[in-house]
């Protein structure tokens, strides 16, 4: 038993880095992606990337370079009101969009129609 | 069909106090036992019950933890998908030459409390290549980056699971 925490122990910071390292990763991807789709609705998916899978990756990674539980706690609490709050942002953005009279583009959309207004 | 008498009113106060506990506790962490902290702590969550009463938001909305443990395991669930998703939405990010489809559709939702229909709206948004755009009576109208996403019953397992977590299994 004392080995496998001791592997753990060996293992953890390493672990907690390479996730970090995937979060930022997917960080930079879901900027590519708001760069590259067309209209702002597009790149509200693009977004959410960061807002999802990369908070998540990065905040597990930190859990595991914590030095205490106490930290860990607050990283949860962290974890759990973005997840909370964020979908909130992005539907508010979206509905004020909508409400706006912003079109959105629709149907297969190209090479020719990346890069913006 | 949900409890709104004096015994449920006091469920969702001690659920809130609880949760308020909890989460005081957990943010103090090694403080918590000192003395003037705690009793600051205290008058805090007081004043917070106090608050959320006289907002008169202690229902099962501003307080559902009542189905804390149904909601925990949609939540699981929810994690998965939103996985899945993420892989469709990178590879969109990446493609060598711009390919997507966006669409705007109309989802019938099943979800007939306002949780339940919260939780099924914020769900759509947190899982990356669906955005919910709007709520009009039993419709949300979604915007999806690929309409094969999207297409007719693409959600209607999300729908059943947040009602089934919200609101509880529909009785035959």
């Amino acid at each position: 038993m004392t080995e496998i925490l001791d592997l753990w122990h060996a293992f953890r910071p390493a672990l907690g880095s390479a996730l970090l390292l995937v979060g930022a990763v997917l960080a930079v991807i879901g900027t590519i992606g708001v760069l590259r789709f067309p209209d702002f609705y597009t790149r509200l998916h693009a977004a959410s990337v960061t807002d999802t899978a990369a908070a998540t990756l990065a905040i597990v990674g930190m859990a595991l370079l914590a030095p205490s539980l106490a930290v860990v706690v607050k990283l949860a609490v962290v974890w759990l009101f973005l997840f909370l709050t964020g979908p909130t942002s992005s539907h508010a953005l979206a509905n004020a969009a909508h409400t706006a009279g912003l079109q959105p583009m629709i149907g297969r959309l190209g090479e020719d129609d990346g890069g913006g207004e | 069909m949900f409890e709104t008498g004096a015994t449920g009113r006091v469920g969702y106060f001690l659920g809130l106090i609880t949760v308020l506990i909890a989460l005081w506790l957990g943010l103090s962490w090694d403080y918590s036992l000192k003395p003037v902290i705690a009793s600051l702590g205290a008058v805090s969550i007081f004043l917070s019950a106090v608050l959320a009463y006289r907002f008169d938001i202690l229902d099962r909305e501003g307080s559902p933890y009542g189905r804390l443990f149904q909601l925990m395991a949609y939540w699981v669930w929810l994690m998965v998908e939103i996985f899945k998703a993420n892989w469709v939405v990178i590879k969109a990010c990446l493609r060598s030459t711009l390919d997507i489809n966006p669409a705007l559709v109309k989802v019938k939702t099943g979800c007939e409390s306002d949780l339940a229909r919260t939780v099924f709206a914020n769900s759509i948004t947190l899982t990356p290549g669906t955005v919910s755009v709007e709520i009009e009576g039993d419709k949300i109208l979604v915007h999806a980056l690929f309409e094969e996403e999207a297409g007719p019953g693409a959600f209607d397992e999300m729908d059943r699971r947040a009602r089934e977590a919200s609101d509880g299994r529909r009785k035959p």
